[in-house]
């Protein structure tokens, strides 16, 4: 019992960090209708954004972890990739914007590829070590929890999941008690319809994109903490997952990626603590084919007619 | 008059390729993962291999001629050893080859090496698999079946007759160094408590270490690469599993203590060898390391440097680079004095030689014991 | 266009003279001469599938694992079961590849029937997840070497081989695609559901375009088996099934000649680039990123989608606007 529940908690706060960046593929998706193949990499992108701005941001809060430093680093490492996802945009996709959804997604691809290797080049493939920016160790329980004493909940944890809650919370705000998210749901809808009704397409466009990297920023910054050792290419793996949450939830919903997240993040823990390590991935791939196949709108979106 | 230039033209190529090949270089490939998943070994044991030939050339080379490195990069991607090997053989008509770290990728190059009778030396490959190619291939680092008794033979050393094994499925080395220790440890009288596993590129260890933390082991052997071990034993910490961890040569990697701070304090792993070690090679070895690339050789380095220097001394006691007698003077290396210890090569062209077991402590690698095969 | 079998034969009887030239060729070059008939082979065959078919497979590399693997197996096997003599054990050869492509072409029902409901993005993911379930099966499976890899195959690969096969495959898809099941193939692409209510078999044809460059791509995966003589998952991952993707988007979705001249130029730039860096007054950065075949692709896709989407030959209207 003990060690199911620790499973869950470590699935919960893994999943958080999925739903976070899910967050992005399903807000591009839903006013764009395309996956943005390259958000993984802003993840990455957002870890090592972090990882060069620590240090400068850490000396001004008093030199070691603290939690004000960790939050200036948070909001740098947001703002940075909100700028890199903006850039994105504008360079690779806009131009593409009336071409056929295939145009896109092999220039995604090539955006993917290119951070990537390109992370490769200048960052150098070997891992490096995030900087400390939350002194993280275990909470102590009390001990008349009896049993439920020996389980371990990390400080990192507690941070990811609430800091998680906090953002879900912002951006739900964002999206339904303000003018521009209105104008992004309107966009979602009837992308011809919006624009004239006064939406600038554009710069709703590129908001949701800043929004959605930020938010994978985020994610790369608080899944450092717990796992302080960041390379190039780890945006490849997590960003399949939050893919694949994405969808589960229903791609195109909101809320359907945090619970994708959660789900994905908590079913993986449970097989490869109870079933076998190395199925970690292709369960990934197992559900979101299922998914597919019997539930292609997933569990909380709507099905779409195509019209012809 | 005719005649005479004639007869001077005749002589001629043959007095000026004298005299070229008086000062022509020996030319020996090597190839490496320089660039791509696998870069750090690869740039690591080309470092090593550099310094080595560099260090040849300035004390006159070898028979009076300099050696000259021509080096291949296989980009970590499997498909091009093949393919740069052939270059290297073909085009560039190398006398030799030295490469690659990993096993996967010697196994690809050796057959043809061993088709075109050009002897190959492997730094580091330590799958039994390589030298079975056939007689021109040669490694001068030992074995996984070695490796593992090592640590088997330490652990219970230290009475810890309990040990949970984690080991990595996508690397062959972690699947075979943990099958030869296990196969030690139990026939020793050892207790595997549990066997988890995980795969190259996990970050998250927890639900692995949470179900080794409940079979109480008295230690824990992971035998994987650097970047996944270096969380591991974070978080193993963090779970409160506070028993040592034990490893093999794979931990050894620039970012394994940058990641892992303080968490791998107290453990211990096999490797080749070990850069305080106080005798003078090794000493002069790491200096002119530092002087050149400002940073402090690893293993990889050191077997790269060792796998040049035998080769050079093998040239030498040759007397020629052809195929046959440097075959026989590389297969009967003997107590050849590296930086990784004193190498002679056995029947079967594998090295026999020591393991050094190192310890984690205070930022950096101490030495623990040597332990002979 | 005629594709008269006469024009197969002639191409046949070329490659018969010319290989009795090869035999001098420096190992490196006929190498290269290799990979590229292979890789010809493999551009071709995702064509079909993406090019002409519209469906955008992400998993090729998987394909040509399954026939690698498969083909392997067979000889190392029953290699000798005929005979030791090079006609009998060439004999098995052919019909490992022939296998290979059998079992590729198994992978390829697989993978084609739950594609029949994705579109596009969905079905690009979908097809790179089970190329990596592929390569997680080699992984576990002893018998084919799992994580050490495959090795000890006898070289039967050979430029006749490779370059026979190649003029079949370009042959056989040419004489495909110009006929009925042709616009079959091209109806799809355009529109699905049009083609649908003109009482097209949408599946069937899409299947088809999946089991067929499947196959193709299994004997592509036996010729290379049987050159490099050692086989190893990591060689099969997605950076291969995205090195066959740029062959085919750089040709020209849907232009033959187009992805195979693409083929060509992808094959020998990598090698051209290798001694660029041998170039010492180049600046080292130029170098470094000369040796980075990754970078320069990936940029190569982007660059290709902003300025030149249909690539080499392929014909604009291939990828004509698509209801956003």
């Amino acid at each position: 019992m003990i060690e199911f529940l620790q499973q869950l908690i470590n699935g919960l706060s893994q999943g958080s960090i999925y739903a976070l960046i899910a967050l992005g593929y399903t807000m591009v998706f839903g006013v764009l209708r395309f996956i943005n193949f390259a958000h993984g990499d802003i993840y990455m992108l957002g870890a090592f954004a972090g990882f060069y701005t620590a240090p400068k941001l850490l000396s001004l809060t008093g030199g070691g972890p603290s939690y004000a430093g960790a939050a200036l680093v948070l909001v740098a490492a947001m703002a940075l990739c909100a700028a890199a996802g903006v850039i994105i945009e504008r360079i690779c996709y806009r131009p593409l914007r009336a071409q056929p959804r295939l145009t896109v997604l092999i220039a995604a691809i090539g955006v993917s590829l290119f951070l990537e290797n390109g992370g490769q080049f200048i960052f150098g493939a070997d891992p490096q070590a995030f900087p400390e920016i939350i002194a993280d160790s275990a909470i102590e329980l009390p001990a008349s929890w009896g049993d439920f004493a020996s389980l371990t909940i990390t400080i990192g944890q507690v941070i990811v999941i609430g800091s998680t809650v906090i953002l879900l919370a912002a951006l739900r705000t964002i999206v339904l008690h303000t003018r521009t998210g209105m104008a992004m749901r309107a966009l979602s809808l009837n992308p011809l319809a919006a624009s004239l009704m006064g939406v600038n397409n554009d710069a709703v466009i590129s908001f949701t994109f800043a929004i959605g990297s930020a938010m994978a920023g985020a994610a790369g910054i608080l899944t450092s903490i717990q796992q302080p050792s960041i390379d190039p290419l780890m945006g490849i793996n997590a960003g399949l997952k939050a893919f694949v949450a994405a969808v589960l939830g229903g791609i195109g919903n909101i809320p359907g990626a945090a619970l994708g997240g959660v789900i994905i993040g908590v079913l993986e823990a449970l097989v490869v603590g109870y079933v076998n390590p190395t199925y970690r991935d292709p369960l990934v791939f197992a559900v979101l084919i299922l998914v597919l196949l019997f539930k292609p709108s997933g569990l909380l979106g709507k099905a779409e007619r195509e019209k012809v | 008059m005719t005649r005479f230039f004639t007869i001077l033209s005749a002589l001629l190529p043959g007095v000026v390729f004298s005299v070229a090949s008086a000062a022509d270089p020996f030319r020996v490939g090597e190839f490496a993962s320089l660039t791509g998943a696998s870069a750090s070994f690869g740039q690591s044991s080309h470092k090593g291999t550099e310094l080595a030939v560099e260090e040849i050339n300035a004390a006159g080379g070898v028979l009076g001629r300099p050696i000259e490195l021509i080096t291949e990069d296989d980009q970590s991607q499997a498909g091009q050893p093949a393919t740069i090997v052939r270059k290297l053989i073909s085009q560039d008509s190398v006398v030799a080859v030295l490469g690659e770290v990993a096993s996967s990728k010697s196994l690809e190059a050796a057959p043809i090496c061993q088709q075109n009778k050009i002897p190959m030396i492997s730094p580091a490959s330590t799958n039994p698999k390589v030298t079975e190619v056939g007689d021109c291939i040669f490694r001068i680092c030992f074995i996984d079946p070695f490796q593992g008794t090592v640590m088997s033979k330490f652990a219970r050393e230290n009475g810890w007759k309990k040990v949970a094994v984690l080991t990595d499925v996508k690397q062959d080395y972690s699947v075979g160094l943990a099958e030869f220790f296990m196969k030690d440890f139990l026939a020793n009288g050892g207790q595997i408590v549990r066997e988890q596993k995980y795969s190259t590129g996990d970050k998250d260890f927890k639900p692995q270490l949470t179900s080794i933390k409940a079979s109480q082991p008295d230690a824990v052997f992971v035998p994987g690469y650097y970047a996944e071990v270096s969380l591991i034993a974070k978080q193993a910490k963090l779970l409160g599993l506070k028993v040592p961890l034990l490893g093999g040569d794979g931990w050894v990697g620039d970012s394994l203590l940058k990641v892992a701070g303080k968490s791998l304090d107290g453990s211990f792993f096999s490797s080749h060898f070990s850069s305080d070690d106080a005798s003078p090679k090794v000493r002069n070895f790491v200096d002119k390391f530092k002087a050149k690339y400002g940073e402090v050789p690893d293993d990889m380095a050191a077997l790269g440097y060792d796998s040049a220097m035998i080769l050079a001394d093998a040239i030498r006691r040759a007397g020629t680079t052809d195929s046959g007698p440097l075959r026989q003077a590389i297969a009967s290396t003997s107590s050849h004095d590296g930086v990784t210890g004193k190498i002679t090569l056995d029947a079967q062209r594998n090295a026999s030689k020591s393991a050094v077991i190192l310890t984690i402590g205070g930022g950096g690698f101490h030495f623990v014991k040597k332990v002979e095969p | 266009m005629r594709h008269p079998k006469s024009l197969l034969f002639i191409a046949l009887a070329l490659c018969a003279g010319a290989s009795f030239f090869t035999g001098g060729i420096n190992p490196y070059y006929y190498d290269i001469l290799i990979t590229i008939g292979i890789n010809i082979i493999l551009a071709v065959s995702l064509n079909l599938v993406t090019g002409y078919t519209g469906q955008f497979s992400l998993g090729h590399a998987g394909f040509m694992a399954v026939g690698a693997y498969s083909s392997a197996w067979i000889t190392l096997t029953f290699g000798f079961v005929l005979g030791t003599s090079l006609p009998a054990a060439g004999s098995v050869y052919l019909l490992a590849l022939f296998g290979g492509g059998l079992a590729a072409a198994a992978a390829g029902l697989l993978v084609g029937v739950p594609s029949l409901r994705l579109r596009g993005d969905y079905l690009a993911i979908v097809t790179l997840g089970f190329s990596e379930i592929i390569k997680g099966v080699i992984q576990n499976a002893e018998p084919l070497g799992a994580q050490r890899g495959l090795g000890g195959m006898v070289q039967h690969t050979n430029f006749f081989w490779t370059y026979a096969i190649v003029a079949l495959s370009i042959y056989g898809i040419l004489t495909l695609v110009h006929s009925t099941y042709g616009s079959g193939f091209l109806a799809v692409r355009d529109d699905e559901i049009a083609a649908e209510s003109m009482g097209i078999n949408t599946t069937k044809y899409k299947v088809l375009a999946f089991v067929i460059g499947a196959f193709m791509a299994g004997v592509a995966g036996g010729l290379y088996a049987h050159f490099k003589q050692f086989i190893h998952p990591e060689g099969f991952n997605f950076l291969k099934s995205v090195d066959i993707v740029v062959m085919v988007i750089l040709g020209g979705m849907g232009s033959t000649a187009g992805v195979c001249l693409a083929a060509v130029i992808l094959t020998i730039l990598p090698e051209f680039l290798r001694t660029v860096s041998d170039y010492t007054w180049l600046p080292g950065p130029v170098r470094d990123l000369a040796e980075n075949r990754m970078i320069l692709y990936s940029l190569l896709l982007i660059i290709l989608m902003l300025t030149r989407p249909q690539g080499l030959f392929g014909k604009l209207h291939f990828i004509r606007s698509k209801k956003s």
